[in-house]
This record gives structure tokens, sequence and C-alpha cells, in this order.
């Protein structure tokens, strides 16, 4: 049977694919996958990270085994696929620029018209005789339920939130329970978003330690001013870079405040105390320019974690965000305050 | 982990509420339950704004300012920085 043009573009024939050949996946993870994951979750090579979009099969699926939608993000298919060993399921993969299921879903490219036109390109609609589909819930916020099976006559059914739940979810005859459908902001999912973290501060924290290494050349000259302050402003630098880094986010719950500016504020004051106690500055007004610059400081970097977390609202960053000249003037004033110990 | 009070837009028309049980279905963080056909906010504060239930809405009963609770994406933005947050095609997230 001639169909009319599967990807829904212009009736041209190169736009539509022959039929394509369903490639298989399997749940073993081979160490080119593990190290894949960590290039990935440092930040290295991550835009690239994908796998073809289409449909795959795992197991030798039937007209009637279920069909599960992913992102084409590797590392997402490969946390799907490592749960689903020893079943016949459809993996259907759409083209999400390889970028996960729930930050593709924001963006709208885990979206209704990318589904329908995937479903369209691999004919689907040929391979099963039912009309479901189990979608990740974290696509949710891209795709209009409704409008797929409008558009596309397939039904949609939102599975739980982590790969991990769905062979409980699959085996309950697709119930999801309440815990399935939370989700959470466990230390684990907070550390492993620390490297990106590092990562992407590295240039302004460079910056601003490069500006404090040598800034106190200017007064007594580079190498007495290299090694006199500016190894403490190293030091600082590196604390606070760290505190607002890894600390921050690791301590998240425990930190004063709901807020991730006052957070942030009450953790860089307790660093900059302990780093007052090695000496790092000396007399009350250069101490609390330290305290000063660093609660500013840090409570400016884990203000920025605020976009990592699965639990802030645009409505609260907005609020957050006016903290910003005070943080910038925290930042100037308690630096100059803490230099007074230079020429003093 | 609770984010700030009072602060989010979301907003559910109840009367044109029709109970088909999409919102509790897709929301992250339990803000919706179905009770005699129809929704109730139970915990608005829980709210992160992803707009899930908006999109998933079959009579547009619930309306909500979406983005990413994000403010490095807020300050790329006022920045003129093509990165809208980390999840932008520079830099991914996860």
């Amino acid at each position: 049977m001639s169909a009319p043009c599967c990807c829904g573009k212009s009736p041209e024939p190169s736009c539509c694919p022959a039929a394509e050949s369903v490639r298989v996946l399997t749940p073993d993870w081979s160490a080119a996958d593990i190290w894949g994951m960590w290039r990935a979750r440092v930040g290295f090579g991550r835009m690239s990270y994908g796998v073809a979009p289409g449909l795959y099969a795992m197991g030798e699926p039937t007209a009637d085994s279920p069909v599960l939608v992913t992102a084409n993000y590797k590392l997402t298919v490969d946390v799907l696929r490592r749960e689903l060993g020893g079943r016949k399921l459809w993996i259907l993969v759409l083209d999400t620029a390889n970028v996960n299921v729930w930050c593709a879903a924001g963006k709208g490219t885990f979206g209704t018209t990318e589904l329908v036109q995937r479903i369209a390109a691999t004919q689907l609609a040929e391979k099963v005789a039912h009309r479901r589909l189990i979608l990740p819930q974290l696509g949710a916020p891209g795709v209009a339920a409704h409008e797929v099976k409008k558009l596309s006559g397939f039904g949609v059914v939102y599975g739980p939130v982590r790969a991990a739940d769905l062979p409980a979810f699959l085996d309950s005859g697709e119930q999801a329970t309440p815990a399935m459908r939370r989700v959470d902001f466990p230390l684990k999912d907070r550390l492993v978003l620390t490297p990106m973290e590092l990562h992407h501060s590295l240039r302004p924290i460079l910056l601003v330690t490069l500006a404090l290494a040598f800034l106190p050349a200017l007064w007594h000259g580079l190498a007495a001013g290299l090694q006199g302050f500016g190894l403490r402003g190293v030091l600082a630098a590196l604390v606070g870079w760290l505190g607002g880094c890894v600390l921050g986010p690791a301590l998240l719950p425990w930190l004063p405040g709901r807020a991730f500016w006052v957070k942030g504020a009450w953790l860089g004051v307790a660093l900059a105390l302990l780093l007052a106690l090695t000496g790092v500055a000396r007399g009350l007004i250069p101490i609390l320019g330290c305290v000063l610059w660093f609660g500013a400081g840090v409570s400016f970097l884990l203000m920025n974690f605020t976009g990592c977390t699965t639990f802030t609202s645009l409505s609260g960053a907005k609020a957050e965000v006016k903290m910003l000249p005070a943080q910038i003037a925290g930042v100037v004033i308690g630096l100059l305050l803490w230099s007074t110990d230079w020429w003093m | 982990m609770r984010y700030l009070s009072n602060v989010v837009t979301l907003r559910l028309d109840e009367a044109a509420c029709i109970g088909c049980g999409r919102c509790p279905e897709v929301c992250p963080h339990a803000v919706f339950v179905v009770e005699d056909r129809k929704a109730r906010i139970v915990d608005r504060d829980a709210c992160m704004e992803c707009g899930a239930c908006v999109r998933n809405c079959p009579v547009g009963a619930i309306s909500v300012v979406a983005g990413a609770g994000c403010v490095a994406g807020l300050l790329g933005g006022v920045l003129g920085l093509k990165s809208e947050c980390c999840c932008s095609e520079e830099r991914g997230c996860e």
C-alpha cells in the first residue's frame, strides 16, 4: 500500500524513509556505556551523547507488546533499557537533540509534535495492534496526551518517573503508586550534579581568583603582593568555589531558610569564620569584610543551583534574583574591607 | 524539601474541571487530588510551575506561568546570553 508521506511534511518521496528496520536494544551495559556516562556527567561531549531516534525492539516484541517512549539522550536510553531485562517491548526514541526527558519536555522537544511525527515516521501503527503508548511522567510538560490521541490515534498513559519503577508498573497492570509519581531530590541526585556546577563556574571563579591574586600586587609590588595576600585570595576563592558548588548542594536540606540565596549566605558566613581561624583575615574589619564577601559570594553561587533542582519554581527564581545587586555590593564592599589589613 | 511560600502562579478553575484525573497523573509533587469527579489543589506551595498539568488538562481548567526555576537562566536572559538555563543547548544538565 502506498502511504501518504509518513513524515507529515510535503509529499516528497525523499522525506519518507523506507520502512526502517528496527534496531535491537539489550539491557546490558558495556564498558563504553559506563565510561560514556561518567564523561557525560562531568560535561565532556555531553551534547553529542545521543542515539538515533526511531523505533527499537527489546526481547523480540510482538504486535501486542507495550510501547515505551523516551528521549534520545544516550544516558536516558541506557538507564531505561537497563531496567527492562527479560521483557518484550517496543521503545520509541524521540529526537530531543540528545537532551533528557524532563529538560526536553520543558523546552518542548519532547513534545506532542515530535511524538506524533515519530509515530508516523516509524510506521508504529503497522507494528502494533494496540493503540497505547507509555510515556515517562516527566515528559508531560511537553506532551498534551489528548492531542496525541486526536492526531495519531494512540492513547497516552504516563508511567512512573523513574525507569527503575517500570518493572513494578508494568507487572501491576500499569498501576502507578503515589511514590512512583513523586520527584524528590535526595543527596545522591544532588551530588551527581556537582561536577557540572564546578565545570560551569570554573571560568568566572578563575577570573575572580586571578583578580584576588594580582590586586594586592598593585599596592605592594608583584612579588610581595603575590606572596602575602595573593595566596590567601586563592585559598579563599577555592573554599568559596567548593562551598558554593559542592558543599551547598550537599547540605541543601539542612541549611537554614527556604530561599537558596539565604542558604548560601549562611554557608558563606560559616566558611568565612572557619577561614578566619586560619589567619586568612586578621583584625576585626578584615574579618567582617571576609564574612561579608563570602556570605554574598556563596549566596550567589548557591542561588545559581536553583536551575538544577527538581522543585524550584520560576516565580521563586524571579523573587530570588532580586538579591543580585545586594550580592554584588556585598562582594565588593567585603573585599574592600578585607583588604584593609594590606596597608595598615 | 520545600521552596518559597505563596509565590506560584498556579490557578485551577474548579467549575471547568471534568475530573479526568490527568493532573494528579502528571504532577511530580502531588499538588492535586481528584475526589468526587473534581480536582483540587492540596499543596500549592509544592508546585514548581513545570506546566505538565496545564498541558494535559483537556478542558484548559488550569493555568500557570510555566518555566524553569532557574536563576542562572534569568540572569542569562538579562545579560543577553544565549543559554537560557542549565538545560540549554550549550549546557546540558544531568
